[in-house]
């Protein structure tokens, strides 16, 4: 739904980012999603007194990588504490980085041709997870929250867009096109139902041509559709709200999906003094030449660049296949498109194969490109039917193998061209009424005579290579 | 002077969570300020072509591996802590935020 005539939207995202390390930011507790609560803590990561954080070499590399792919500025920086009380943070401080960020400066280009710009992308740890009880539903009936310290010190990147978006739509673009950035740098997984990327809206509107509106900060945006729909009905609201008179208030709003509304979580005025400072027990962080130039060797082409070489092999791309692209591209493993191509090869069966098969396995180390190509090989030209594929596919990326063995091994077999020639042969006999109208031209009778080659060869035929032999006998 | 009132001295206490008496108001607010005029003092120095230092140190980049290290026995941290429940820490409930 657009905003009314002459207005128009002014958005900005503040995106966080887990990093992929092994270990936490500043301790050596295993950074890891989904294990049991509170089992990868220390003295560090749980603010015991005396403890001293040590910053993790790895991620700094990531950081390095998120800056170089958004074309940002890495430059000496320094960390600083910012102070407040919650109970997901023990030491009652976040280490982040504040006025000399890692990254600053830099641009995200979308693929509908805009260009965002990126202010700073910065390291800082992530907090504890909370949950909360209510009054009911538990013996102790107590009114408290529960806290997993598991995340304290995860290592985040957050990465500050300028105030460059203008629709709903172009902010989960830019939120979709970063993801792909972020996980073809290594940094990230992207997976934003299990909290490892998280995005923050700044919305506010004006009347087009006037300065900058107040801006409201949109939190708890767990999906891309969850942004889409919280930064619509937003920039709705302050419409309708200066439109009657109203004014809009800097404060920081929730976003209810099920609701489907921002509500008021903390005006300005409440807004916390973060006292920030140096932190005294980090050194400054100058990554040498050297260092960067290490990280910037291993990172490779950026989606953008990815997705146009698939579709270079491609020609003509349709919607679905431009979708198929983007989750190949998401996992990387376009690879297996390529080597089809190289072999010359159907790249349109493989990049379905790739999307759908490979995509749905995870683990795909078990398969080789060969046998993926010989697999493609044997479906394009008509020796496994589609659902045969598929099959053989999940057998070599469960087990491993060449293609023509598992095959065998299933009983797919392609019927000779002879015995398929024989049977093909017995049922004209057997159907000559059938027969003469598809010779008439009655192209539909060739799915009758599809059926009954399947029903006498138990589904081990090809369907195209039954149509082959019906024409060839037109 | 460095003009610190008595009100920045409550507000900074609260933030900082610290209960603090009149008689404490009145002598942190006279103690603080003196140490802001010492601040004050120093900022009034000539420093120039003096390079910015952080802490005495002349160290840059002090980093581990990213190796995993051991993490602490679970039942050993949460018989720290005041009040434990599903081996979870528990707290006063948290008001108005997201987890």
């Amino acid at each position: 739904m657009a905003l009314p005539e002459g207005w128009e939207m002014v958005v900005g995202l503040e995106v966080h980012t887990e990093l992929r390390t092994a270990t936490k930011m500043f301790c050596g507790c295993a950074n890891v999603f989904g294990a049991e609560a509170n089992t990868n803590v220390c003295p560090v990561c749980l603010g015991l007194p005396g403890s001293l954080p040590v910053l993790n070499e790895r991620a700094v590399s990531m950081a390095m990588a998120i800056g170089m792919a958004l074309h940002a500025t890495i430059a000496p920086s320094t960390f600083h504490r910012k102070n407040y009380f919650y109970p997901d943070m023990p030491k009652d401080f976040q280490i982040s980085q504040y006025d000399l960020p890692i990254n600053s400066g830099g641009y995200l280009d979308l693929p509908d041709g805009s260009r965002v710009r990126i202010e700073r992308a910065h390291l800082e740890e992530d907090t504890g997870k909370s949950t909360h009880l209510g009054v009911s539903g538990r013996i102790h009936g107590a009114d408290r929250s529960l806290v997993d310290y598991n995340r304290s010190g995860v290592p985040l990147v957050e990465i500050v867009s300028g105030p460059d978006i203008r629709s709903a739509a172009q902010a989960r673009l830019y939120a979709s096109e970063l993801r792909a950035v972020l996980i073809a740098t290594g940094a990230s997984d992207g997976r934003m139902e299990e909290g490892s990327m998280r995005i923050d809206a700044n919305v506010s509107v004006r009347r087009s041509g006037e300065p900058f509106g107040t801006r409201c900060e949109i939190k708890n945006l767990n999906s891309l559709r969850s942004l889409h729909r919280a930064i619509e009905f937003e920039a709705q609201r302050q419409v309708k709200l200066i439109e009657s008179g109203g004014v809009v208030r800097q404060e920081t709003r929730h976003w209810d999906e099920t609701v489907g509304a921002t509500s008021t979580m903390r005006v300005k005025e409440e807004a916390e003094d973060y006292r920030y400072f140096r932190e005294p027990d980090l050194v400054d962080l100058a990554p040498s030449a050297a260092w960067q130039q290490r990280v910037a060797d291993a990172l490779g082409p950026m989606p953008a660049e990815r997705r146009a070489a698939v579709v270079a092999l491609l020609g003509e791309v349709s919607d679905a296949q431009r979708d198929a692209i983007d989750v190949v591209i998401d996992l990387g493993l376009e690879r297996f498109v390529h080597a089809t191509h190289a072999a010359g090869g159907d790249v349109a069966v493989a990049l379905a194969r790739v999307a759908n098969e490979l995509a749905a396995a995870g683990d795909v180390s078990k398969l080789t490109e060969d046998a993926f190509v010989a697999t493609v090989a044997m479906e394009a030209g008509g020796q496994l039917s589609a659902t045969q594929a598929k099959t053989i596919l999940a057998d070599l990326l469960a087990s491993g193998g060449e293609p023509r063995a598992v095959a065998a091994a299933r009983g797919f077999e392609q019927l000779s061209a002879d015995s398929l020639g024989g049977i093909v042969s017995a049922l004209i006999d057997a159907n000559p009424d059938e027969w003469s109208r598809f010779r008439d031209g009655d192209d539909k009778l060739a799915q009758f005579f599809i059926g009954l080659v399947m029903r006498e060869t138990k589904g081990r035929a090809n369907g195209k290579a039954v149509i082959a032999e019906l024409h060839a006998r037109r | 002077m460095s003009g610190l009132t008595r009100a920045e001295v409550a507000h900074v206490a609260k933030l900082a969570r610290l209960r603090l008496s009149d008689e404490e108001l009145d002598l942190f607010t006279v103690q603080l300020a003196r140490i802001l005029d010492h601040a004050a003092d120093m900022q009034s120095l000539d420093l120039t072509g003096v390079v910015a230092t952080a802490h005495p140190y002349d160290l840059i980049n002090v980093v581990r591996e990213d190796v995993v290290r051991p993490s602490l026995d679970r039942d050993a941290v949460l018989a720290a802590a005041p009040d434990a429940e599903d081996g979870c820490f528990a707290v006063p409930r948290i008001m108005g935020e997201e987890s």
